[in-house]
């Protein structure tokens, strides 16, 4: 395994040791995660690629505090993710963490405004839902239903969500995966634009191998370990990829 | 072998128990109380039908104060007549070895030693008295039950002033006396009120009546017209007192078990349709669930070449196995409750035998009406499935169009947070649902209402009658009309405080058509132990002439005050006079009227006669004064109004509260299916949004929020509608149980609306507890990965 040096030495976000995550199916054990060691530096964008059953979505379970893990160590800043409590961690995902899915998860009953304003209400420093959907380009589509919103602007109104919070780290789980290439390319362009204009922490975990150009650093996983970490010498811009 | 798809309905049904369990219960609880109120009612009446037709019942009956046998033949002779009988009906008192309250009782002739041949006698045990004999009687059977007294055992009997011992034959049951009650009482007292029969002979020269009659039973010949032969016989008997003869209808016992029959009718069909209609709209929402879910199921099962009809039979399955558990449920309560109630009839109605069996057509008719409810309930889930093209089953329904509604366009809308609008949309999106939640929370709520209403009015209605109607202690009748100054030894009699006395005489009341049998009670104006009340309750002042009739009374005969209303007296001279309704009485209880006691002797163009007494007593020293009244030979009854009260409110508990412990339950079980089903049904149909909103950073708490605000918006809008609809049910059921027993007063307390609110909302809260435990256990990453 090859460790990364970072151009700077940047403040240390996320910082995971020997983390070990197995899930009990039945009467079958499933080993997600191996030994993961890993850290997420303040401001970067990350891509983590890997095929499918890699182990990349449980990582980013566990570093979003949705799910815990059943060996080795978290840290976010000083907290300690493992060993949080529920409360804790729903205290953590509220004040730190912006998600984005593959599926969007938008609420069906809130139009794109409230949608983002679900999160502000409950948010300590949020911008309102209107900057966020500026944001993403979405100011004129604000009082439409996720009904009446094409799967690329349910994406962008599911960035703006996350972003709207001001999270400390953003954390995209195949944003695009559901997404034809041009409106793919355009949520990516979204999420770019976050990172470098709020100097968001980003990480976005796909298995599409293209998307691994615009990230600063590129972390692989195979098999629940991390295979192989290499920086990006030159970051792509999103709007120059396409597959 | 058990085919694939029947297989995918098993496992359906057990992933789906919970709530179909909740739906069996509610089909269960309708088809419960049709099983008991028909099965009951069927047994009354065939118990009834069987013992009237075995034993004779008469068709028409006549009393009078003495007329000659030879009076019986011409009377046979009235056209219409098939058979007619004399007889001798004697009040008496008894005194038991044992029981020290004064005991009253008829004593009836019957042919000596042998059956008569109308009213014939149900020998339960020992034999009829002995040809010949006259110190043997034959005792009812409630009356025997009650002291313990079979064949052999003596009682000391007063008959006409002279005190006799009488030896029990045996103990008997007759048509007459099904529902049996002492003349005056409200309610059966079989310790203190007594039936028997001697030897015509024996009865005739005890109570002076030798060759004499003053009763006569009569059956018709088939499609006879009643009212000339009543007029006939009244013609017949008028020269020797008659009081008016009366068909079947009018006798007290026949009367009441007609009513019972009537009002049990209405519930039969009220209770069950409410109960079926809930889980029509369950089964409807239920299924509407599992077959939205199943679209892409009944999509690939279609392309496999299943054909319609398979798949509507195999959705149809699954709604029938939750009828056919839900009704054998209920046949099983039902049978079992229904045995209690019939239990609590044969306390009051007196047949040879109340077999209560459900019927297989009543089983039949439980399964059709409950399979009709859920055809009903389930046709449109299953047709929508059924013309569902297979590709476009293919395919995940579209998200669900949401729009803003009236109420976030007002200035409140702009305060809502995002959870108050997801709960707002969400119920306006499914609008039809939640308008059925609503209707289904506010029936169960106004049955709620419905069930404990009774009891608060029941209790209300007694406490009027025995606080401020019948305020004395000890009530005695007289033999005769007696002089006022019977009163004044009364005064003198050791333990009594107070004596208040009255004159009651027999009427018929007429007007037109309509005309009724009651008495007219002769009170002094202001009278202290017998209230007569007025709307308000407050106690009214006679009128110097003129009747106050009670409202029941009023209304039935057609007549406001100010009207004319023929009086025909069946006493004495029997004369017919036109009186004045000067006033309507607001009596919960009893069919009466009254009028100023000398107003009442002058129309029966007498003196200050008195018929009766009220006494004010010192129940330390009861044992005392009954023993000096006993003494009194001009004393006919002696009534203990505490009993009365006792004996009421026995009553009520047993039957009234029965039924309505039953509705309590019962209603409880529809708000709890209704709430847990549609809390269930959103929590799945939404587990995918909450968990995102966990993931979000929203507290398990103000998850939970969403779906408890939705349960708790919908029971707080059903509150009022239940309310609403509760006043309308008790007042259906008020109309229905207006009798001439009782009239249960229209009172709704503001204790019942807030006992029918804490119901409602105390089901919706264990059901909500449920739900939440779920949202425990919600899989927030799971959620994440699937797509609606």
């Amino acid at each position: 395994m090859t460790s990364a040096v970072p151009r700077t030495t940047p403040e240390v976000v996320f910082s995971a040791r020997d983390l070990t995550k197995v899930y009990v199916m039945g009467e079958v054990e499933i080993h997600a995660l191996r030994g993961v060691d890993l850290d997420l530096y303040a401001g970067e964008l990350t891509v983590m690629l890997g095929a499918s059953g890699s182990g990349k979505s449980t990582l980013l379970n566990i570093l979003g505090g949705l799910d815990s893990a059943t060996a080795g160590t978290v840290r976010y800043g000083e907290q300690d993710l493992v060993a949080a409590t529920d409360n804790v961690l729903t205290r953590f995902r509220r004040d730190h963490v912006g998600f984005v899915f593959q599926f969007y998860n938008l609420i069906s009953s809130l139009t794109a405004r409230e949608n983002v304003a679900i999160v502000t209400e409950i948010s300590r420093d949020p911008m309102t839902p209107e900057e966020a959907l500026a944001l993403v380009g979405l100011e004129d589509r604000m009082d439409h239903f996720p009904s009446q919103l094409s799967g690329g602007e349910q994406q962008r109104v599911a960035i703006a969500r996350a972003v709207a919070k001001r999270p400390a780290v953003l954390l995209c789980d195949e944003p695009t995966g559901a997404l034809d290439s041009k409106t793919g390319v355009r949520v990516l362009e979204v999420i770019e634009h976050i990172n470098r204009e709020l100097g968001t922490t980003t990480a976005v975990i796909t298995h599409n191998v293209v998307i691994a150009d615009m990230a600063d650093r590129v972390i692989q996983l195979s098999d629940g370990r991390v295979s192989e970490i290499h920086s990006n010498t030159h970051r792509k811009a999103a709007a120059e990829l396409s597959w | 072998m058990i085919r694939a798809l029947e297989r995918k309905l098993l496992r359906d049904l057990v992933g789906l128990k919970s709530q179909a369990a909740a739906i069996a219960v509610v089909i269960g609880a309708g088809v419960m109380v049709l099983i008991i109120m028909v099965s009951t009612l069927d047994a009354v009446r065939v118990s009834m039908q069987r013992f009237y037709d075995s034993h004779q019942f008469a068709d028409v009956f006549a009393d009078l104060k003495r007329a000659p046998e030879g009076v019986a033949e011409r009377m046979r002779t009235i056209p219409g007549i098939n058979q007619l009988e004399t007889r001798i009906r004697a009040p008496v008192r008894l005194e038991v070895p044992g029981f020290d309250d004064p005991v009253r009782g008829v004593l009836i002739s019957i042919p000596d030693g042998r059956q008569p041949n109308i009213n014939r006698l149900y020998l339960r045990s020992g034999s009829l008295p002995a040809p010949g004999r006259s110190d043997q009687v034959l005792i009812a059977e409630p009356f025997s039950e009650a002291h313990g007294l079979e064949a052999g055992d003596r009682l000391r009997v007063i008959i006409n002033g002279r005190l006799e011992t009488l030896m029990v034959s045996g103990v008997a049951l007759s048509p007459e006396f099904v529902y049996q009650i002492g003349p005056a009482d409200l309610l059966p007292d079989y310790e203190r009120f007594a039936v028997m029969w001697m030897n015509r002979r024996a009865l005739g020269h005890a109570f002076g009546m030798d060759g004499a009659f003053n009763s006569v039973v009569a059956t018709l010949q088939a499609g006879a017209a009643v009212e000339p032969l009543l007029d006939a016989l009244d013609a017949m008997l008028a020269p020797y007192g008659g009081v008016g003869a009366y068909p079947r209808e009018d006798l007290t016992s026949h009367r009441f078990i007609m009513q019972r029959i009537e009002t049990q009718e209405v519930m039969a069909v009220v209770l069950p349709v409410i109960f079926l209609g809930v889980s029509a709209f369950l089964l409807n929402v239920l299924l509407g669930r599992i077959i939205r879910i199943q679209r892409q199921q009944v999509a690939v099962l279609k392309a496999f070449g299943y054909s319609n009809r398979q798949i509507a039979f195999h959705y149809g399955q699954l709604t029938g196995a939750i009828v056919v558990i839900g009704t054998l449920l209920g046949i099983g309560f039902g049978a079992w409750a229904g045995r209690g109630l019939a239990g609590v009839y044969a306390e009051y109605f007196r047949f040879p035998d109340m077999v209560l069996t459900v019927q297989p057509r009543e089983i039949v008719l439980s399964f059709l009406v409950a399979a009709a409810a859920a055809t009903l309930g389930t046709w449109r889930a299953v047709s929508s499935a059924v013309s569902l093209p297979p590709a476009e089953a293919m395919r995940p329904p579209a998200p669900e169009r949401f729009t803003q509604g009236w109420l976030e366009a007002s200035a409140l809308g702009r305060v809502l947070d995002q959870s108050t609008r997801i709960i707002l949309r969400n119920l306006n999106r499914h609008r039809f649902k939640a308008a059925m939640s609503v209707l289904g929370i506010g029936l169960s709520a106004g049955l709620l209402l419905t069930g404990s209403y009774q009891f608060n009015a029941v209790d209300h209605m007694l406490d009027v009658q025995y606080r401020l109607v019948q305020k004395a202690d000890v009530h005695l009748t007289f033999t005769d009309p007696s002089p006022e100054r019977a009163a004044a030894e009364l005064r003198h009699t050791p333990g009594v405080h107070f004596v208040e006395v009255y004159r009651s005489v027999p009427v018929r009341l007429r007007n037109g058509h309509s005309h009724y049998r009651t008495a007219i009670l002769g009170l002094d104006a202001n009278p202290s132990l017998r209230g007569v009340l007025d709307a308000e309750h407050r106690d009214l002042e006679l009128p110097p002439s003129g009747l106050v009739l009670t409202d029941y009374l009023a209304d039935l005969l057609g007549l406001t005050p100010g009207d004319e209303v023929e009086v025909e007296v069946m006493e004495g001279r029997r004369q017919t006079v036109r009186a004045e309704v000067a006033a309507v009485v607001d009596d919960p209880i009893g069919v009466s009227a009254y009028m100023e006691r000398h107003a009442l002797n002058r129309i029966m163009r007498e003196g200050p006669a008195i018929s009766g007494a009220w006494l004010l007593s010192d129940r330390s020293r009861d044992g005392e004064l009954f023993e000096h009244l006993w003494d009194v030979p001009r004393v006919a009854s002696i009534g203990l109004i505490s009993d009365a009260e006792r004996n009421i409110r026995g009553y009520i508990e047993d039957t009234v509260l029965l039924m309505m412990g039953i509705m309590l339950l019962l209603a409880g079980s529809i708000a709890f299916a209704v709430v847990y089903n549609n809390a269930r049904i959103t929590f799945a149909e939404r587990a995918r949004e909450l968990a995102t909103l966990r993931v979000l950073g929203f507290t398990r708490t103000e998850v939970a929020w969403i779906l408890i605000g939705e349960t708790l918006l919908i029971v707080l809008v059903a509150i009022p509608l239940g309310w609403l609809i509760g006043t309308g049910f008790a007042w259906l059921l008020n109309q229905a149980m207006t009798m001439d027993l009782m009239r249960v007063p229209f009172l709704i307390t503001p204790g019942t609306y807030a006992f029918a609110a804490a119901g409602v909302l105390l089901a919706a809260a264990l059901s909500t507890l449920l739900i939440v435990r779920r949202l425990q256990k919600l899989d927030m990453i799971s959620a994440l990965k699937t797509v609606e």
